[in-house]
């Protein structure tokens, strides 16, 4: 227990450090950009891998399951909609890019840390828990969002293409239940989740690497611990999220 | 010049350094020896401000650095170079950017006048054709030499070196103690170089503190070593029984 709370200490101090006024914008303006390519850009392929397939399988599932003469067809359209914008493409798709950026973002600054590049930072008299940390907090919770939009698109599309190519539904139907109920604001709180799950992702698996110590045995260890700390963290503020914004 | 005044460190109730008292001058080359172990890695992140001392002071030229805040220390920093023992190259960033980066946070230099500056450091440790290499793309001479190349970009008024010749031959290590020697010299920095390597005690030992469990046990120049009485000093510096023998014969 006693553990737990030092973590939470440290975890803030690092908040705090990293949060503190940057050395020169101009820098953190070019690293922000990169780290939107290594940690944003780098992830779509996975995202619309990912996205298409369950977005079919939800599809096939809901048009197996609803069979019955008393269920319209189109609540297939709109069942997948709903799965794909107010769970999938926000936590789920968190629970996986905490599995892929956040080990890196770990493994990155883990290993920095113990090849001595972090206390190389801190000697030229820069703030290195700002420099290495912020601009990725920055990029994912910038890029995130829109991972998320682009993750509900092509989920709706693989359920649509599924629809054609097996003909389990009417795709007109399916077309219909997309449009069943529609309010934007389920967008928005998904897209807010995200903004809240990105920086868990980056602060918590930061956190892990930039308090590594030892050899590549701990890094590897703080780069699980990312993950799963990441990825706990995930669940409880998505519940605690959506009893505040949807009740 | 850099003085250290009774300086205590402990890890978990361990005493790491026990009252370390000495001086480092201006434009010569200090080294720290000791044995593994012997907290002489500890001394030196401590005069750095990478450990936090328990009790004493160190005081960079008439300014106490030890009990300065985060602030005040950064702009002492800015006249701090140092060499770590793998390099510590940001491994993203090619020659050049590491060489160019303290130039990119401190300074407000056109990007003409950084990379002038760059080439001329790189000049300096003769990588001028290494700019654009990643330093997995280096050799273990050459990511020292980059190091040193970064640690000189700000015109260092102190340079740490941990360990600078940790993996290299004994030719390359050479090369690289006389380059230290010489920068030293040329720029007139405070340089303190920690070593277990007795060729380049007796290469550019222009003052040696041997710290022997955490304790300053001995200083002196290269040639004092030759003559000293110190028992652990010898069995330290004259391990091999051929260098036993050398230090008879000159005695």
């Amino acid at each position: 227990m006693f553990k737990f709370f030092e973590s939470i200490g440290k975890y803030t101090l690092l908040m705090q450090k990293v949060f503190s006024r940057p050395e020169k914008r101009s820098i953190y303006y070019t690293r922000i950009m990169h780290e939107m390519e290594t940690l944003g850009l780098n992830s779509i392929g996975l995202t619309a891998i990912i996205s298409i397939f369950i977005g079919s399988a939800v599809t096939l599932q809901m048009a197996i399951t609803l069979e019955s003469p008393f269920i319209p067809q189109f609540m297939i359209g709109y069942a997948t909609r709903e799965v794909m914008i107010l769970e999938f493409s926000s936590t789920v798709l968190a629970l996986i890019l905490a599995g892929k950026v956040g080990s890196n973002i770990a493994s990155e600054i883990g290993t920095m840390r113990i090849t001595e590049q972090i206390d190389a930072l801190e000697i030229m008299g820069v703030n290195s828990a700002s420099y290495l940390i912020l601009p990725k907090i920055v990029a994912t919770i910038f890029f995130f969002p829109f991972l998320a939009i682009f993750s509900m698109l092509i989920g709706i599309a693989g359920g649509y293409g599924i629809a054609e190519i097996t003909g389990i539904m009417n795709p007109t139907d399916y077309v219909e239940g997309l449009r069943y109920y529609f309010y934007t604001s389920e967008i928005t709180y998904s897209l807010v989740k995200m903004v809240f799950f990105a920086f868990c992702i980056t602060s918590i698996s930061a956190y892990c690497g930039y308090y590594a110590k030892g050899n590549s045995l701990e890094v590897g260890k703080a780069s699980t611990r990312a993950v799963v700390i990441s990825s706990i963290a995930i669940m409880i503020c998505n519940l605690v999220l959506t009893q505040l914004i949807r009740t | 010049m850099i003085k250290v005044e009774n300086v205590i460190k402990s890890f978990e109730g361990r005493d790491i350094l026990k009252n370390i008292s000495t001086e480092f001058g201006t434009g010569q080359t200090n080294l720290i020896i000791g044995r593994s172990g012997s907290g002489k890695t500890v001394l030196l992140k401590s005069l750095v401000g990478l450990h936090e001392v328990d009790k004493g002071a160190i005081y960079y030229d008439d300014i106490c650095f030890s009990t300065l805040d985060f602030r005040a220390r950064k702009a002492i920093r800015k006249d701090v170079g140092m060499i770590f023992q793998g390099g510590a190259l940001l491994d993203a960033s090619t020659v050049a950017e590491n060489v160019k980066l303290p130039l990119d946070l401190f300074t407000d230099q056109s990007e003409e006048e950084k990379m002038e500056r760059v080439n001329l450091c790189l000049k300096r440790v003769n990588l001028e054709n290494a700019h654009k290499l990643y330093p997995s793309e280096l050799s273990g001479g050459m990511v020292k030499r980059a190091a040193i190349a970064r640690a000189i970009v700000l015109n260092p008024r102190y340079l740490f070196c941990d360990e600078p010749n940790s993996g290299l031959d004994p030719q390359t290590s050479i090369v690289i103690d006389n380059l230290i020697s010489d920068i030293t010299k040329e720029y007139n920095i405070t340089t303190i170089i920690n070593t277990h390597d007795m060729n380049s005690v007796m290469e550019i030992g222009e003052k040696v503190v041997f710290i022997y469990e955490g304790q300053k046990w001995w200083e002196g120049t290269k040639d004092d070593i030759l003559h000293a009485d110190n028992p652990e000093l010898n069995d330290f510096v004259f391990a091999s029984a051929m260098a036993k023998r050398a230090k008879m014969s000159v005695k």
